[in-house]
């Protein structure tokens, strides 16, 4: 690579971007040898149902604590996959890159992107590069889609929600997007947290190994953080969950963050956690499952679903209240009222 | 000692709420309990203590959130400024979304004006510092916790020197909307619950004439769920023996003449003004303005702006919420077409405004 | 009306304090507030120390709710 930062030649398909592609963004991605480079990439035959998700990343600041965008943007799509309950198998890599980004930038990206794809056990098959002008894009976006393999019969999905089912969470709440806020311009809050991004498609292995159909829900609370996905679920099930707010986990630093500046810990975004939504008899067993694991050791019960007929989430406070949670109108701020 | 977990504990709140009940078992008729704080109509909520206080306790919200009661021409205001070029906005997050006649700082974003989210004023200061190309313009709302701190940054501002730096203000004071409520006859309290920080800066025995004036109980009260406790039980243990008092349940942090320091900061840079309380409307005295000394740090004045003609939205109730005299549920426009998403009046949108408090946390 | 945490004073260099709370750490005006010295815990609104916070008189507030949950009193 001649230039130090991305040119809007990079995206034009001539020689500039064949240099793009073939001494930095393949190389680290894929490493597929340049004659075997085509539209599509072909896969093998699969011997079971396939899951097939989408998403695309736009966080700002693009480098936060312990982690950056590219690991983001494979971890999303990987536990996307595996929320379905299927084994992550090829991901696609769609960049739209700022004119002007420099191209240590990107390599630091695209390095952190090869690293989580071979901890997930994913490979990154196929993927696609633009550059629009300066000003057209914040830096860079990525665009991840990707396919896995029902290995299993069970149907997991968001209306599978019962009355006494347990809910399950495998750690702390809010530790990604407090670590990105504290990170932003304006708010000037030193801490050491960091996101919690990271795949978990073998916890889910092992929580599906160990619960089989009474594993009822799995889904990641990513954006709008723990209550906006169990009212989604509360919804698509008809069911009344109700949260211990003395059971939920939360690092203390995390907390105090979310009081600072006036944030619900439970809307605030997470990259690592997982809601388990399980039948009570198997509950102690997916729990005991989940401690096993490197991303489980911190899981625990944090509610159950106390009835059926309209979607509502409540909340039991930690001195024995209760109120119910709706879903935000948007982003939460900070606030000082 | 952690200070906030130590007034969470479960137990003690157990304890504080046996003591209610036993305090009020034998009254008779409702007892009702105005706070006029929006933090505290937030804190309640959260903690969904009106779900655990016994039968004749009627807590109400008064107009205690500072957004709220911002007239919508201060809105339109912030606006027009936003339209300026090289004209950043800094705020509170708070102000973000209040509808204004026509527009919010929201929508004024998506249309490629500069909003700056801040949590402290002394931030947008520091913006200004590095950025003087810009004209650094912050929105100062809020009761007298909130005003000296809008003082101090001005102050800052004007040692550093900066000529980019300015505010646009509506500020108001407490106990003249108390003094209003408590004179209105449709409006029955039988005690209010004093905010936490605003008396911090103004001090407990700011309130003694309320108390002489109306015969009312007043209980200054923290903002952790175990204060809120206390302080219910402290006014209704007024209320069952017939005494009015001022009482001090946030003693670890407020004093009689609360912070001389704050408040001579605040005089320094404002001073006394009528006041427009949306909803409610003008109450002579209630509100601060900069002096003219501070000209130069006064947006109004150093910008002068076409500002769209006030519309407040026809059938919006929030004056009858604002007072207390109606609850959300009791406004026919919560939830129909006054939603989180779509909010017709300041009440909903504003974080701790009690329609938006209702509409997330009540049961 | 506010919110305002109780951080501890870490370190203090003219009139702004490094505070912190659990590992948040902040910078905060002392520009309000006389007497304060490392160690003591403030109020914080709006990276401001509003007032300091008294430990003996929370500890007083506790153990007077300590005491009406151990003897089902009313307490002063």
């Amino acid at each position: 690579m001649k230039s130090d930062i991305i040119l809007l030649g990079h995206g034009s398909g001539g020689t500039l971007s064949h240099q793009l592609l073939d001494s930095l963004i393949i190389p680290i991605l894929s490493q597929v040898a340049p004659g075997e480079q085509n539209d599509a990439a072909i896969l093998p035959e699969q011997s079971g149902r396939l899951a097939f998700t989408t998403d695309s990343f736009v966080v700002d600041p693009i480098f936060f604590p312990g982690g950056n965008i590219g690991d983001l943007a494979v971890n999303g799509t990987v536990n996307d996959l595996a929320m379905a309950g299927a084994t992550p198998l090829y991901l696609s890599v769609g960049l739209i890159l700022e004119e002007g980004l420099p191209i240590e930038d990107l390599r630091r990206i695209l390095e952190s992107m090869r690293q989580a794809a071979d901890i997930a056990g994913v490979r990154i098959v196929t993927g696609d590069t633009k550059v629009v002008p300066r000003g057209k894009a914040d830096r860079i976006f990525i665009n991840t889609s990707g396919v896995g393999l029902l290995e299993h019969e069970l149907e997991i999905g968001g209306s599978g929600a019962r009355i006494g089912d347990q809910i399950l969470i495998n750690g702390t709440i809010g530790d990604h997007g407090m670590a990105v806020l504290a990170s932003r311009e304006g708010l000037e809050l030193k801490s050491d947290m960091k996101t919690d991004c990271v795949p978990l498609n073998s916890l889910v292995a092992k929580i599906l190994a160990a619960g089989g159909s009474d594993v009822h829900v799995l889904r990641d609370p990513t954006r709008g953080g723990v209550a906006t996905t169990l009212k989604e679920i509360s919804l698509q099930s008809k069911a009344e969950i109700t949260l211990d707010e003395s059971g939920l986990p939360i690092h203390a630093t995390v907390a105090a963050a979310c009081s600072i500046l006036g944030l619900d810990p439970l809307f605030v975004a997470n990259e690592g956690k997982l809601l388990v939504v399980v039948a009570p008899e198997s509950a102690e067993a997916v729990l005991a499952a989940m401690h096993s694991c490197p991303h489980g050791g911190d899981s625990t019960r944090i509610g159950e679903v106390t009835g059926a007929g309209e979607g509502k989430l409540r909340l039991r406070t930690a001195i024995g209240g209760l109120r119910s949670i709706e879903m935000l109108a948007g982003e939460q701020l900070p606030r000082i009222c | 000692m952690n200070l906030t977990a130590a007034f969470r504990d479960p137990e003690l709140a157990r304890g504080q709420l046996d003591a209610i009940a036993k305090t009020v078992a034998d009254y008779d008729g409702a007892m009702t309990l105005m706070e006029v704080c929006g933090t505290h109509t937030m804190a309640i909520y959260q903690h969904g203590v009106r779900s655990l206080l016994p039968k004749p306790i009627r807590l109400i919200s008064g107009p205690g959130c500072p957004v709220c009661v911002t007239p919508v021409g201060f809105v339109d205001h912030a606006v027009a400024l936003a339209r300026r070029p090289q004209t950043v906005i800094a705020t509170f997050g708070d102000m973000v979304r209040v509808p204004g006649s026509t527009s919010s700082l929201m929508r004024e974003q998506a249309s490629g004006a500069q909003i700056l989210i801040v949590y402290s004023p002394l931030d947008a200061v520091s913006f200004a510092e590095k950025h003087p190309e810009q004209e650094v313009v912050f929105l100062g709302v809020g009761f007298e916790t909130t005003t000296p701190t809008i003082a101090g940054a001005v102050v800052t501002a004007a040692q550093k020197g900066l000529k980019n730096f300015s505010v646009l203000t509506s500020h108001k004071t407490m106990p003249g909307p108390m003094a209003a409520l408590a004179g209105d006859p449709e409006l029955q309290v039988d005690g209010y619950l004093c905010p936490a920080h605003v008396s911090a800066i103004i001090g407990a025995d700011v309130y003694r004439p309320l108390v002489e004036a109306f015969n009312v109980p007043c209980v200054v009260t923290g903002f952790e769920p175990l204060d809120v406790l206390q302080g219910v039980l402290m006014l209704a243990r007024q209320i069952v023996a017939g005494e009015a008092k001022v009482e001090n349940q946030y003693n670890r942090v407020v004093r009689p003449q609360g912070n001389p320091k704050a408040l001579a900061l605040l005089h320094q840079l404002f001073e006394p003004c009528d006041a427009r309380w949306r909803g409610i409307g003008d109450i002579p005295e209630s509100g601060l303005q900069l002096r003219s000394t501070y000209a130069a740090f006064d947006a109004a004045k150093k910008f002068p702006v076409e500002i769209e003609p006030a519309k407040e939205h026809a059938g919006c109730l929030c004056g009858e919420i604002l007072k207390g005299k109606i609850s959300p549920r009791e406004c026919p426009l919560f939830r129909t077409v006054c939603t989180p998403d779509e909010p017709v009046g300041a009440c909903m949108v504003s974080s701790e405004g009690t329609c938006a408090a209702e509409y997330k946390y009540g049961s | 009306m506010c919110l305002g945490v109780p951080m501890q004073v870490k370190s203090i260099e003219n009139d702004m304090a490094k505070c912190e709370i659990d590992g948040v750490q902040r910078e905060a005006s002392l520009m309000m507030i006389d007497g304060v010295n490392v160690g003591d815990y403030v109020l914080i609104h709006a990276g401001f120390a509003i007032e300091r916070i008294d430990e003996d008189e929370a500890q007083l507030t506790l153990d007077a709710l300590r005491s009406a949950l151990d003897q089902g009193l009313v307490p002063e």
